[in-house]
């Protein structure tokens, strides 16, 4: 135990175990003036890409490899946020009202956290119904939201349907205009390092670490007298809320949202990501989030037939990398370093 | 003197197999209970109804005089009855200490604290050093639990049911799969907690059931087939007939 | 809703009810045998309907191009499970989902390979291209119809095969207790073989019935296979009666929904139905396991 006096959260403690992600932010915060060197604009597009899907790597690992959830509706989750900015910024512009009860706004400060609130109620209301049951049938039923969540925003016609719905408001936040494409992806670096931030407090936390411990054994942990249900209904919520957070910055970045955003697909890509970087960090999620649309930008040009080497990746990965890329770089805590954390952090 | 536990004509039937058979048991303040019998009398089983674990067919179980039958697992954890598991149940991933120091949180009450270290919690720390140190295990706080022996973990397991402050320690064979020294060691730091708890014990080992208990109760098929001081439960002839005498 | 429509509707949602119980058999099977969660069995669904639709057009044959598509398609089930899922039974499901997820991707890119992009044609056959007056003034495509008998009788003939035959008794005896199964005697290697060749065959003609109404095209398997997982969960995962009821719930509630309400709802109808379902009983209508 390092510093028994000292209950609260040591940031500096935790960088010393966690130095990487400095690198990988600043090396995330130099991607603009990289591309303004080598005159590569669609390398800003690329990396706000990356960013926002690290937001949503990050925000599903939290449940996914701290609490043992497989969800497969964050693509869902995701969606409902950015269709919250897109349709208030729709009924903005078109001078309606949605419901014909509330104006639209093309305040970022307002349907940001407008996001951020509906994609926890949506995460909440789904989670009691998937979260008392088990293993299996936990990722059939949130598969099945997720396409629930699909198929509802196909059928809304008035915003687009299945073409999805373009942002003709000029969005901004209060005061500041945020769009601008680079300014904007300081914006998604920034929210990422907050997220980052964040879920490495939550998890040390007393919360956090219930959790954790359900993952590991649910039966002792009703045995100690902790009703687990309410816990993992709390995380699923605030991992829901968090990547409504990044729908909405995908919304207001793109000034677009369809449905394809909500694919099942995406939803396992998703899980993909978090494996792929690594469940045991807070911020290995995010190596795997550039890995995968860094592949998903060049794999094609060199293969029309991308999808194929990129599964069989994916099955290798399972067979032979369970730690994911923070293990390959021989960034997983070493037993004896873990003793300071109480567990593998 | 009312008993901390009470049991009252519990019943449970498995598809026609009839687990637990109108069986009554108290366990007074202070007392280590024993409960012994054959494989297959039903000693897990009754463990589970005790615990909320298992819902009993009909019967009551009260617990410090308030009936506990219907209550689930959680509330009758909080209520200060502690089970250790037959077979260990501890977190793999957390170090020694933090097992213990979730059980401190639990009976801390509500985890719902979002910011602070609790790693570094000296409110949760501290007590679970004191449980660790009860049993003898302080030495390997910082151990993955993964990393420890099968006895240390035996000892891990014990250390977070005294964590929580019951009232009433529920041992499902504590020596389960131990050798002959850590048997005994165990045995050891259990006979330093009878002063201090209320204590139900399964056990298929004798010495230490006999070396223990101040009464034992012999559960055969479902059924409570004796209870009594240790010394006529050797010499009832039922008994010798149902269990000791078959096992040697 | 005129009765003639209310019969037109009830025959599509028995349709659909039928193609969905032949998806979510292999499915609810597999899951409650073996342990396993399978996301692309609607990758052997699509290869089932392209497998019909080349032998179709080398053969000229509609119905020998099904007796010949049906093995295919259970040998693809047998290859995917002798040399990739065989390993991940004992894995947690994380890894399940992902290899399996893995899979699809794998599939849809050789399909592409294999067939092109270009969604295939598969003609009805002339016999069943005209429509059968069921009742006065009511018609309603032959295909279809078609459909829908082969559909109960295949339903028909597991049902009896999985609850009255010996080997349905060693399937239904490993659905709710492997270890108890496998001490019984029963070779489980070929009982897990066999179920997954039997599962890959229905999905395989789910498929090649949906061909001729829907199109022939990558990635067609997917929208069925989460309607068939919604099945599953609904009925209770192991139990082929319990799939097979949810199947036609399923098959006629998302029917109507489309047709009686508002086109949002109605696609979300059959969801809400198993969030109901489930927030009654969290392990479906018909639970195998305790």
């Amino acid at each position: 135990m390092a510093d028994q006096s000292n209950p609260s959260f040591s940031l500096s403690a935790w960088l010393r175990g966690n130095w990487p992600i400095l690198l990988v932010l600043a090396a995330l915060a130099l991607v603009p003036t990289f591309a303004a060197a080598t005159d590569n604009p669609f390398l800003i597009r690329l990396f706000t890409r990356a960013v926002i899907f690290s937001i949503v790597a990050v925000a599903l690992n939290f449940v996914l490899g701290y609490g043992g959830l497989v969800s497969l509706m964050h693509s869902g989750l995701f969606g409902v946020g950015a269709y919250t900015v897109a349709i208030l910024a729709f009924h903005d512009y078109e001078a309606t009202k949605f419901l014909g009860l509330f104006a639209g706004t093309d305040n970022l400060a307002i349907s940001m956290p407008l996001a951020f609130l509906c994609a926890m109620g949506v995460a909440a209301l789904t989670g009691i119904i998937s979260l008392r049951t088990s293993g299996t049938y936990f990722i059939m039923i949130t598969l099945a939201f997720n396409q629930m969540l699909y198929y509802f925003f196909v059928a809304l016609q008035q915003y687009g349907g299945e073409d999805g719905l373009q942002v003709l408001a000029n969005l901004h936040f209060a005061d500041f205009n945020i769009t601008k494409r680079t300014t904007f992806y300081y914006v998604a670096v920034g929210v990422l390092t907050a997220t980052i931030f964040v879920f490495a407090r939550l998890v040390q936390s007393r919360f956090g670490i219930i959790l954790r411990a359900t993952s590991q054994n649910e039966r002792r942990v009703v045995a100690l007298g902790i009703p687990p249900l309410r816990y993992k209904l709390m995380a699923f919520a605030i991992s829901g809320a968090v990547t409504g957070l990044a729908g909405a910055l995908w919304a207001s970045g793109q000034a677009f949202v369809s449905p394809s955003d909500l694919s099942w697909v995406r939803a396992g890509d998703y899980v993909v990501m978090a494996v792929l970087g690594g469940m045991g960090r807070v911020w290995g999620p995010v190596l795997g989030a550039i890995l995968f649309v860094l592949l998903e930008a060049y794999l094609p040009s060199w293969t029309q037939f991308w999808q194929l080497p990129f599964g069989i990746v994916v099955v290798l990965i399972v067979v032979y990398l369970r730690g994911g890329l923070v293990d390959v770089l021989g960034l997983t805590r070493s037993k004896s370093a873990s003793n300071t954390e109480g567990g593998h952090a | 003197m009312t008993p901390i536990l009470s049991v009252n004509n519990l019943y449970k039937r498995f598809s026609g197999l009839v687990a637990t058979n109108d069986l009554s048991l108290n366990v007074m303040p202070g007392e280590t209970h024993a409960l012994i019998g054959p494989n297959g009398a039903g000693k897990t089983t009754l463990i589970a109804q005790l615990q909320g674990e298992l819902a009993p067919d009909s019967g009551t179980i009260s617990f410090k005089g308030r009936d506990i039958t219907q209550e689930p697992p959680h509330r009758r954890s909080q209520l200060g009855m502690a089970r250790s598991f037959q077979i260990t149940s501890i977190f793999p991933q957390f170090t020694a200490l933090a097992n213990v120091s979730l059980a401190v949180q639990a009976q801390q009450g509500h985890g719902f604290k979002f910011w602070r270290d609790a790693w570094r919690d000296p409110a949760l720390n501290g007590p679970a050093m004191e449980a660790l140190a009860t049993i003898g295990l302080d030495h390997r706080a910082q151990i993955v639990a993964e990393d420890l022996s099968h006895g240390e973990r035996r000892q891990l397991e014990l250390a977070m049911a005294l964590a929580m402050k019951p009232s009433l320690l529920l041992l499902d064979e504590p020596m389960a799969g131990m050798g002959r020294q850590d048997g005994q060691r165990m045995t050891r730091i259990l006979s330093g907690l009878k002063k201090d708890y209320a204590i139900l014990i399964v056990e298929h080992d004798m010495d230490a059931v006999f070396a223990l208990a101040d009464r034992v109760s012999v559960l055969v098929a479902g059924s409570m087939i004796a209870t009594g001081e240790p010394q006529s439960i050797r010499t009832d002839a039922a008994v010798k007939a149902a269990y000791l005498g078959h096992r040697s | 809703m005129t009765l003639s429509l209310f019969i037109e509707q009830s025959l599509n949602g028995v349709q659909l009810g039928v193609q969905l119980f032949l998806m979510s058999a292999g499915l609810t099977l597999v899951f409650g045998i073996m342990n396993l969660i399978n996301l692309a069995h609607g990758s052997l669904y699509m290869a089932g309907a392209f497998f019909a639709a080349m032998f179709i057009k080398i053969t000229g044959n509609f119905l020998l191009a099904i007796a010949l598509a049906i093995p295919c398609t259970a040998i693809m089930g047998i290859l995917m499970e002798l040399i990739v899922l065989r390993r991940f039974y004992a894995r947690g499901h994380l890894d399940q989902v992902l290899v399996t997820f893995g899979l699809i991707l794998i599939f849809n890119d050789l399909v592409r390979m294999v067939w092109g992009v270009v969604p295939v044609p598969m003609p009805v056959p002339a016999l069943l291209s005209g429509s059968v007056e069921i009742m006065d003034g009511v018609l309603y495509p032959a295909f279809r119809l078609a459909i829908l008998s082969v559909g109960l009788v295949v339903a028909l003939g597991l049902y009896v095969v999985v609850v009255h035959t010996r080997t349905g008794m060693w399937i239904r005896a490993g659905a709710s207790n492997r270890p108890m199964a496998s001490a019984l005697g029963v070779d489980v290697q070929l009982v897990f073989a066999l179920v997954f060749a039997a599962g890959a065959a229905l999905a395989g003609l789910a498929g090649m019935m949906a061909g001729p109404i829907t199109a022939v095209q990558v990635g067609m398997g997917e929208p069925i296979l989460i309607l068939a997982l919604v099945v599953t969960v609904i009925g209770g995962i192991g139990s082929i009666r319990g799939a097979f009821i949810a199947a036609l719930m399923i098959g006629i509630v998302d029917t109507f929904g489309r047709v009686l309400l508002p086109h949002a709802l109605g696609s979300m109808v059959i969801f809400m139905l198993m969030a109901l379902i489930l927030a009654w009983r969290p392990k479906g209508l018909f639970p195998v396991h305790g």
